[in-house]
């Protein structure tokens, strides 16, 4: 039977969020004191060892990321929290600043020591304003604190670009541009804001910076799977019982999730699909159930963990219909910078309403899927190489549901 | 006209903040004046081409009238599932206009939208940034009255 195991949301519930006195008696920035009594390679070191890999869905080891960024020698360097979330069904960020800022704000601080940055911006999305409050509330008394010493922090607001969770193009944003991802390499941590060396990490893998350097990597690495250890915060949405956010050891089936915490499909009704890690996961059936969540385990099915969003969908829910409606989402985000994915994400719509309306072929089935194909090599960024994911595994897993759209 | 200066010289220092004083303005007024574009490139000191080419890239911002109360609906797929296209429905037929368009006293606009992170009450409402969830066709009437 699963179990929630809070990590990230070690202070849910217990802190007043606008009161950092609470933080700081439950512990808080004592990790960053701690750090700033280390050498910065060995707080590098520390973060390497747990194995802690980026929550915002591309799962890159935050430890090494850190030491691209330290290695380079630079008068100014950057620590951007990407808050930018935006993949539909998630809402995990949201959670951990409304709860606890402060343990995204000592995360980012504690990177911003060990690789030589003074200054931090949160990257946060437009649709949180009341969340922008919270967090420029948090900054004013972590200053008036003093606890932050020489590092300063500062909210940007981002204009509902779903690419700019793409950490270039939110780089991009941050300069007062269009949110168009940058050609790679050079990466960030190397040429980032405004040319310089600059980690962007996600607001989940800040929150999880303070108790790896309280506790040491060594305990963070036993936690979970060993290849992605730690915990994972997942929202749960559509047909599933308990449509809310839980906080699991990364070891946790699918199936665990949905039928342990999720309480199981609503309405007595039966499981048909779930499509994980938001709106370009795969959506993976029945057969799968049994796999945990984690980073290399998802990816072994076809599957991502993402951005650990968790979207149910009973037996009676047509699939083209939902995957028809993603479509347009991507049409709608597709910054339009290369042309696979400005034509592809459009040609894909296209084709996926004809066949929702009962006007497509066979045909158009296997030109999504040649489409989708060329898209996922050759598109400029993330968005585009993922966005045929939905239509892919759908056509693999659920070409019923394609079929029946025939007759 | 005037006072557009007013809100975006705020930003003028600011590094990359057109971003921010485009959300100021928008606060101001609920969109962005043609006008203030312009202005904005001034301020700045770059080609007015880049400042609306920056405006219109992004899609919480809407350049042009718009009604006093922004009413959005998010249809992506939690919501679509949750019956987003029903709420749609009893909105149009509330205020009597289509998705896109404002009402004749100006005091709402119909807009569909992306996800808006509120996806554990789906189907979700936003009026001027403030979510509503579990919305359903019932719910509509009442929520509007806040705002009339």
């Amino acid at each position: 039977m699963a179990e929630e195991m809070r990590i990230v949301l070690r202070n849910y519930g217990k802190i007043d969020p606008l009161k950092i006195d609470d933080y700081i008696a439950a512990g808080g920035y004592k990790s960053l004191e701690k750090a700033r009594g280390m050498k910065q390679t060995e707080v590098i070191e520390e973060v390497k060892k747990s194995n802690l890999r980026g929550r915002g869905g591309a799962g890159f080891n935050a430890g090494m990321k850190w030491n691209f960024s330290y290695q380079v020698q630079s008068e100014e360097k950057y620590v951007v929290c990407n808050a930018d979330e935006g993949e539909p069904g998630t809402y995990k960020d949201r959670i951990i600043m409304e709860n606890d800022p402060q343990s995204v704000i000592e995360g980012m601080a504690i990177c911003g020591y060990a690789i030589g940055s003074k200054k931090g911006y949160i990257y946060c999305r437009g649709e949180y304003p009341y969340v922008v409050d919270t967090l420029n509330q948090a900054i004013a008394q972590a200053k008036a604190k003093g606890v932050l010493g020489d590092f300063d922090v500062e909210v940007r607001m981002g204009g509902g670009a779903y690419v700019c969770g793409e950490e270039s193009a939110l780089i991009e944003s941050i300069e007062g541009h269009r949110g168009e991802p940058r050609f790679k390499p050079p990466f960030p941590p190397v040429i980032g804001l405004w040319q310089k060396p600059t980690i962007v990490n996600n607001v989940e893998t800040f929150a999880n910076i303070p108790i790896i350097i309280e506790k040491g990597g060594d305990w963070y690495k036993a936690i979970g799977a060993p290849n992605y250890p730690g915990t994972k915060v997942l929202t749960l949405t559509g047909d599933v019982n308990n449509r809310t956010f839980f906080e699991v050891p990364t070891n946790t089936t699918i199936r665990e999730v949905i039928f342990g915490l999720g309480g199981g499909v609503a309405g007595g009704k039966k499981f048909k699909a779930v499509q994980i890690g938001g709106t370009s996961g795969g959506f993976i059936p029945e057969s799968n159930l049994d796999t945990p969540i984690d980073f290399d385990s998802m990816n072994s099915i076809g599957a991502v963990l993402g951005s650990g969003a968790v979207f149910v969908m009973d037996e009676s829910r047509d699939i083209v219909d939902v995957v028809a409606r993603i479509a347009k989402f991507f049409e709608h985000e597709s910054c339009g910078k290369c042309s696979p994915c400005r034509e592809g994400t459009k040609r894909m719509h296209e084709m996926m309403e004809r066949l929702n309306v009962g006007e497509g072929s066979a045909e158009d089935v296997e030109l999504l899927g040649r489409l989708g194909k060329v898209m996922s090599v050759a598109c400029l960024c993330g968005l585009g190489q993922a966005a045929p994911a939905p239509v892919l595994t759908t056509i693999k897993n659920f070409n019923a549901d394609y079929q029946a759209k025939f007759n | 006209m005037a006072n557009y200066e007013d809100i975006i010289s705020k930003y003028q220092d600011l590094p990359g903040g057109i971003i921010e004083a485009y959300h100021a303005l928008q606060r101001e007024y609920s969109y962005i004046p043609e006008d203030a574009i312009r202005v904005a490139a001034e301020v700045f000191g770059i080609p007015t081409a880049k400042a609306w080419g920056v405006a219109t890239f992004y899609s919480y911002f809407k350049v042009g009238k718009r009604g006093k109360n922004v009413i959005r609906i998010c249809e992506s797929a939690p919501c679509h599932v949750a019956g987003a296209a029903e709420v749609i429905a009893a909105l149009e037929k509330e205020l009597g206009i289509q998705m896109g368009d404002t009402t004749s006293d100006g005091k709402f606009t119909l807009e569909l939208c992306e996800c808006v992170g509120q996806c554990q009450a789906t189907p979700v409402i936003t009026v001027n940034s403030k979510p509503y969830g579990d919305m359903t066709p019932e719910k509509v009437s009442g929520v509007l009255a806040e705002y009339k």
